[in-house]
C-alpha cells in the first residue's frame, strides 16, 4: 500500500518526461508521446486500486486527504485524460492544420502533454483541504487550460475562446482569493477542518464570513459553469479544440464540484450559514437548470449543444449540492459525475470521429448516420439517452440518486423544475438521434475510426450500461467496501 | 421462467441487429414467448404465495436494490397478453422497406420491456424496464411512421418523459414514505409494511397524487391524453398494436399494483377527483371520437376513451370493479390490437383510411369486414366477449361503491354517465363500420384482394383469445382473486 500523495508525483514526473520526448526526440512522429502518455496514465490508474485510504498515518493530512471520494477523483480525473489523450489522437488532423511550423507535427508533442499537468492538478485538487492547497491546484489546472483553450493559434475561433476564457477565469480567480481572504479574516485558518470547528464553536462575525462564503461560490460557480456565471461557456466550448471542450466539460467541471462540496460540507452545518446557503444553492441550481435546458433547445451545432447541456447538469448536481446535509447527497453529485464523465466523453469522441469525415460538428452532419456506421450512432444513441436520462443507463441512475436526496430534503420547487427540465431535455437530445435515425444521409460512406477510438467508443457505451443496470462498483468506490460501513445497512 | 420472457426478445433483438435474418428471429422468440407465457400461467399455483417463479439478483444489497422478478395472477395476465399481442403484431408486420433488422428489434425490445415491467416485482426495476420502450418508440414512429409522424413522435416522447419522472419522483415518495431501517423496493415487503399501517400517512396523499398523475399520464388519462391518439394514428401498425394493446396498460397495472394496495386511504381521498377526471376520458373523448374522419385517429381516441372504464373500475376499489378493470385491460389490450391490425391491412391495400374515401369493402374482403365487426363489438361490449364480462363487473361495482353523503350521489351518477358511453363506443364503431366496410364500393378497389390465410391467423388468435374470456371470464378471474384482494378495502373495512 503506498501513499496517495505518490500518485501525483508519480503524474507530474510523467508529464515531464513527455515534454523531455517530445524536445529531444528527433522522430516527426509526435503520436508516440500521446501513446506513452496514455500507458502512463492506465498505470497509474491501476495504482490507485493499491493506494492506502488511511488518514491519520499521513504527514500531510492537515491539507491533503486520501479517503475514498479523493481516490474516486483521482480516478476520474486519470480516465477523463486518458480518454482526452485517445481523443487528441483522433483529432491532430485539425490541430495541424491550425499549428504550422518548421516540421509537419510541430507543436503536436506538448499539446499531448499538457493535459497530463492538467490531470495533475486535477488530483491534487482531489485531495486538497486546505484553501491555499486547493487554490494552488485550481490554478494548476487553470493556467494549462489557458494554453490548451487557444491551442489553435491560426483559428480565429479558438483565439476568441481563449481570451474569453483567460478574461474571465482570472476574473473568478480573483473573486475565489479575495473570498478566501475575507475568511482567513474571520476565521484565522485555511484549514477547511479548522474553520469548520471555529465556525460551530466560537462567536465569529456573520457578515464578513457569509460574504467570503459567497466570494468563494462566485469563483467556484465560474469553475462548474452554473448559472449566472455561464456566460463564457457557449463560445469558449465552441472555439477551444474538441478535445480541450471534452476535458473542460467534465474534468473543470469535476474539478468545481469537489470543491465546492468539501466547503460546502463545512459551510453547510453550521445553522445560521445553512439557510441562506441553501437558498442561494436553490436559486443557483434553478436558473442552471432553467437557462442551460432552455437554451439548448434551439441549437443547431453539437458542440455548443453540448455547453449548454453542460450548464444544465451543473443544474442538476447543484440540486444535490443544495442537499448536502442528506446521507446521499455526496454520493449523488460524485455518481452523477461519473456518469456525466463517461456520457460527455463517448459524446464527443463519435463527434470527433464523425466530424473529421464530415467537416463539420453540427447536428446536420449526423444526418443517416444509423446507416452509414450502426455502431458509432448506437455509441451516440447511448450516450444521448444517457444524458437524457432513461433508465438502464447510467445518467438515469444519477438523476434517480439527484431526486432522491432532493426529495428526502424536500426541496419541492427544485423537483418541480428538474422534472420539466428532464422533459426538455428529451427533446435536444433526441435531436441528435434524430438526425442520425430519421433523416438520410448526404452520402453512404461509413465514417472510419481507429481502432484505438473505436475500442474506446465501445468500452465508454459498455459502462454507460453496465453502471446504469449495476452501479455498485462506482457505490462501492465511493463508500468502501459494505462490510466496513455497517449503518449502510440499516438504511 | 420469467427470466425467459425478458432475455427471449432482447437476445432476439441483438441477434437480428447483428445480421441474424430479422423476421424469423422476431417470430420465433415471440413464438417462445407465448409458450413460455402459457405455461407460466398452466403451472402457477393458485394456492400458493401470491408470487411464484420468483428469481433475484443483488444489484446493492447495501441499499436493497435488488433485480426481482416474479408473478401472481395479474401479472400472470399481462405477461400472456404481452406474448399474445407481441406475436400477432410480428406476424402481421408487413415487409419492411427500409431498416428491417431495427424495425423489428425495437418492437422486441418494447416487448421486453413491458413484460420486464409487467414481471418486476421490484419497483425500481418495475420503473426501468417501462421506459425501455420509450426510445424504440420514438425511432419506430419517426422512421417508419406515416402522416404526421414528426410531430406525433416528439409528442408522444416528451408526454411520456414528462409521465414517467413525474411518475419517478412519486416512487421515491413512496419509497421515503416508510421508516427509515424498513425502506425497500421490493412491493411484496411493501405491502406488509402498509398492512401493518407502517406508511406514513401524511405524505401518502400527495405521493398518491404523483403516482396517479405520473401513471395518469402514461394511460392518457383525461387531460394528459393528447399524445395518444396521432401517436397511433402515425404508428405503423404493430407499434399501435403493441404500445396501445400491451405499453398503455402499465399505468393501470401500476395502479392496481403499486398505488391502491399500498396507499388505500389516499386513494379514497382522490377518488372524486379520478371520477371527475374519467368522465372526461368516456364522454369528451367519446364525442371527440365521434367526430373522427379517419379510421386511424378514430381507433386512437377509442382506446383513449376506454381508459375510462378501466379508471372506472379501479376507482371503485372493491373486489367487482377491480375484477372487472383487472380483466377489461386484458380485453381492451386483445381488441385494440385487433382492430388496429385489421386498420392496417385496410390502409396498406386502399392507402387511404379517412372515411369518405372508403366504403363497401366488405365485397372484395369479407374476411377483413368479419373480423373487423368482431373487434368492433367485442370493442363495444357485446355479449360474448371479453370486454362485456369486464365491463359488466366494472359497472356492478362502481355502482356498488357508493358511499352516503358523496357529492353528486358521486359513483352512481359516474355509472350512468360511464354506461352512455356504451352508446356512444356503439355509435361510433358501427358508423365506422360502415363508413369502411358497407355502402357504395367505388370501382377502383372492386378487385382488392383479401387477407392472406396466413396472415388471418394472429387476427383470428385475438379474437378466439377473446372469445374465450368472453365465454369462460372465470378461468382469468381466479388467477386475479389475490391480487384483487390486495387491492380492494372497502370490503375488508366493513
Amino acid at each position: 500500500m503506498m501513499p496517495a500523495i505518490y500518485l501525483e508525483a508519480i503524474v507530474l514526473t510523467l508529464g515531464v518526461l513527455l515534454v523531455l520526448m517530445e524536445a529531444f526526440s528527433n522522430s516527426e512522429e509526435k503520436t508516440p508521446v500521446a501513446w506513452l502518455g496514455i500507458v502512463g496514465l492506465t498505470f497509474v490508474f491501476i495504482l490507485t486500486f493499491f493506494t492506502a485510504n488511511d488518514l491519520s498515518a499521513s504527514p500531510y493530512s492537515a491539507f491533503y486527504h486520501a479517503d475514498f471520494r479523493a481516490i474516486f477523483f483521482k480516478r476520474f480525473a486519470l480516465l477523463t485524460t486518458i480518454v482526452v489523450l485517445v481523443l487528441s489522437i483522433e483529432y491532430r488532423g485539425v490541430v495541424q492544420k491550425y499549428v504550422f511550423g518548421s516540421r509537419p507535427q510541430a507543436g503536436l508533442g506538448e499539446f499531448y502533454a499538457l493535459p497530463v499537468f492538467t490531470c495533475a492538478g486535477l488530483m491534487w485538487m482531489a485531495s486538497a483541504v486546505d484553501f491555499i492547497m486547493i487554490f494552488v491546484s485550481l490554478e494548476l489546472v487553470t493556467i494549462s487550460f489557458y494554453i490548451l483553450v487557444a491551442y489553435m493559434r491560426r483559428n480565429a475561433g479558438s483565439l476568441e475562446a481563449g481570451v474569453k476564457y483567460l478574461i474571465l477565469s482570472a476574473l473568478s480567480t480573483g473573486f475565489f482569493v479575495y473570498g478566501i481572504t475575507w475568511i482567513y479574516g474571520v476565521t484565522g485558518q485555511t484549514s477547511l477542518e479548522k474553520i469548520g470547528a471555529i465556525l460551530l464553536g466560537l462567536k465569529v462575525s456573520h457578515g464578513p464570513l457569509l460574504f467570503g462564503f459567497m466570494l468563494v461560490l462566485t469563483g467556484l460557480g465560474f469553475k462548474i459553469a452554473c448559472a449566472p456565471f455561464q456566460i463564457w461557456v457557449p463560445d469558449v466550448y465552441q472555439g477551444a479544440p474538441t478535445p480541450v471542450t471534452a476535458f473542460l466539460s467534465v474534468g473543470s467541471k469535476a474539478a468545481g464540484f469537489i470543491v465546492l462540496m468539501r466547503v460546502a460540507e463545512v459551510f453547510l452545518p453550521v445553522p445560521w450559514i445553512n439557510h441562506k446557503a441553501v437558498t442561494i444553492l436553490v436559486a443557483l441550481a434553478a436558473l442552471s437548470l432553467l437557462y442551460g435546458n432552455l437554451a439548448a433547445m434551439p441549437q443547431h451545432n453539437l458542440k455548443r449543444l453540448m455547453a449548454y447541456s453542460s450548464i444544465a447538469h451543473a443544474g442538476y448536481i447543484l440540486i444535490a449540492v443544495a442537499c448536502i446535509g442528506s446521507r446521499y447527497a455526496n454520493i449523488a453529485v460524485s455518481f452523477y459525475l461519473a456518469g456525466y464523465l463517461l456520457m460527455t466523453l463517448l459524446t464527443f469522441l463519435v463527434m470527433a470521429a464523425v466530424a473529421n469525415q464530415a467537416g463539420g460538428d453540427d447536428i446536420v452532419h449526423f444526418n443517416g448516420l444509423g446507416k452509414r456506421s450502426p455502431y458509432l450512432a448506437f455509441a451516440m444513441l447511448a450516450a444521448m439517452a444517457s444524458l437524457a436520462g432513461i433508465p438502464l443507463t447510467v445518467g438515469f441512475f444519477g438523476k434517480f440518486l439527484i431526486f432522491y436526496v432532493a426529495y428526502e430534503k424536500g426541496q419541492f420547487l427544485l423537483m418541480g423544475i428538474g422534472v420539466l427540465t428532464v422533459a426538455a431535455g428529451f427533446y435536444y437530445y433526441f435531436k441528435v438521434v434524430r438526425a442520425m435515425y430519421w433523416k438520410e444521409p448526404a452520402d453512404d460512406t461509413p465514417v472510419r475510426t481507429s481502432p484505438l477510438t473505436g475500442a474506446t467508443i465501445a468500452a465508454l457505451a459498455f459502462c454507460i450500461f453496465f453502471l446504469g443496470v449495476y452501479p455498485a462498483p462506482v457505490i462501492r468506490a465511493l463508500e468502501g467496501p459494505p462490510s466496513d460501513n455497517p449503518r449502510l445497512l440499516a438504511r | 421462467m420469467l427470466n425467459i420472457l425478458i432475455l427471449c426478445p432482447i437476445v432476439a433483438a441483438i441477434l437480428a441487429l447483428l445480421g441474424a435474418p430479422a423476421r424469423p428471429a422476431a417470430l420465433l422468440a415471440s413464438l417462445i414467448n407465448l409458450v413460455v407465457a402459457l405455461l407460466a400461467l398452466f403451472q402457477y399455483d393458485k394456492t400458493g404465495p401470491a408470487f411464484q417463479f420468483v428469481s433475484e439478483f443483488g444489484i446493492l444489497p447495501e441499499w436493497r436494490l435488488t433485480y426481482l422478478v416474479g408473478a401472481d395472477g395479474l401479472s400472470l395476465l399481462m405477461l400472456l397478453l404481452t406474448a399474445i399481442v407481441t406475436f400477432a403484431a410480428v406476424w402481421v408486420t408487413p415487409a419492411v422497406a427500409r431498416l428491417e433488422k431495427q424495425f423489428y428489434a425495437c418492437l422486441l425490445f418494447i416487448s421486453a420491456g413491458a413484460m420486464g415491467a409487467f414481471a418486476s416485482v421490484d419497483l425500481f426495476f418495475f420503473y426501468a424496464f417501462h421506459e425501455l420502450a420509450l426510445i424504440p418508440t420514438f425511432l419506430l414512429i419517426g422512421i417508419w411512421g406515416s402522416g404526421d409522424r414528426q410531430s406525433a413522435a416528439w409528442k408522444i416522447t416528451i408526454y411520456l418523459a414528462l409521465g414517467s419522472f413525474i411518475l419517478l419522483l412519486g416512487l421515491i415518495g413512496l419509497y421515503q414514505s416508510v421508516p427509515v431501517a424498513a425502506r425497500t423496493f421490493d412491493i411484496r415487503a411493501l405491502q406488509e409494511l402498509a398492512a401493518a399501517g407502517k406508511i406514513h400517512p401524511a405524505s401518502a396523499n400527495g405521493v398518491y397524487l404523483l403516482l396517479l398523475i405520473g401513471f395518469g399520464i402514461l394511460i392518457s388519462l383525461f387531460p394528459f391524453h393528447t399524445w395518444a391518439p396521432k401517436a397511433y394514428a402515425s404508428a405503423p401498425t404493430p407499434a399501435a398494436m403493441l404500445h396501445a394493446g400491451v405499453l398503455k396498460k402499465f399505468g393501470l397495472y401500476g395502479l392496481l399494483r403499486v398505488a391502491l394496495p399500498l396507499l388505500p386511504d389516499a386513494a379514497r381521498h382522490w377518488t372524486h377527483l379520478l371520477i371527475i377526471l374519467l368522465i372526461g376520458n368516456i364522454i369528451y373523448i367519446g364525442l371527440v371520437t365521434i367526430s373522427q374522419k379517419r379510421l386511424d385517429m378514430m381507433l386512437g381516441y377509442s382506446s383513449v376513451m376506454h381508459m375510462g372504464y378501466i379508471f372506472l373500475g379501479i376507482a371503485s376499489l372493491n373486489t367487482l370493479g377491480l375484477n372487472g378493470a383487472a380483466l377489461l385491460m386484458f380485453a381492451h389490450g386483445l381488441s385494440i390490437a385487433a382492430l388496429f391490425a385489421i386498420a392496417g391491412q385496410v390502409g396498406r391495400r386502399t392507402e387511404t383510411l379517412a372515411f369518405e374515401d372508403l366504403g363497401g369493402l366488405a365485397k372484395p374482403m369479407p374476411f377483413l369486414g368479419f373480423a373487423f365487426g368482431l373487434a368492433a363489438f367485442a370493442s363495444i361490449g357485446l355479449p360474448g366477449f371479453a370486454n362485456f364480462a369486464s365491463e359488466i363487473l366494472v359497472f356492478f361495482g362502481a355502482f356498488q361503491s357508493h358511499v352516503a353523503g358523496s357529492p353528486f350521489f358521486g359513483f352512481r351518477l359516474a355509472t350512468v354517465l360511464a354506461l352512455w358511453g356504451v352508446v356512444i363506443s356503439a355509435v361510433y364503431m358501427l358508423r365506422a363500420y360502415k363508413a369502411v366496410f358497407m355502402g357504395e364500393l367505388p370501382g377502383r378497389w372492386s378487385a382488392l384482394p383479401d387477407l392472406k390465410f396466413s396472415l388471418r391467423l394472429p387476427i383470428v388468435l385475438l379474437l378466439a383469445t377473446l372469445l374465450f374470456a368472453g365465454f369462460c371470464p372465470r378461468v382469468f378471474l381466479a388467477f386475479l382473486a389475490p391480487s384483487v384482494k390486495a387491492a380492494s378495502f372497502r370490503e375488508t373495512l366493513s
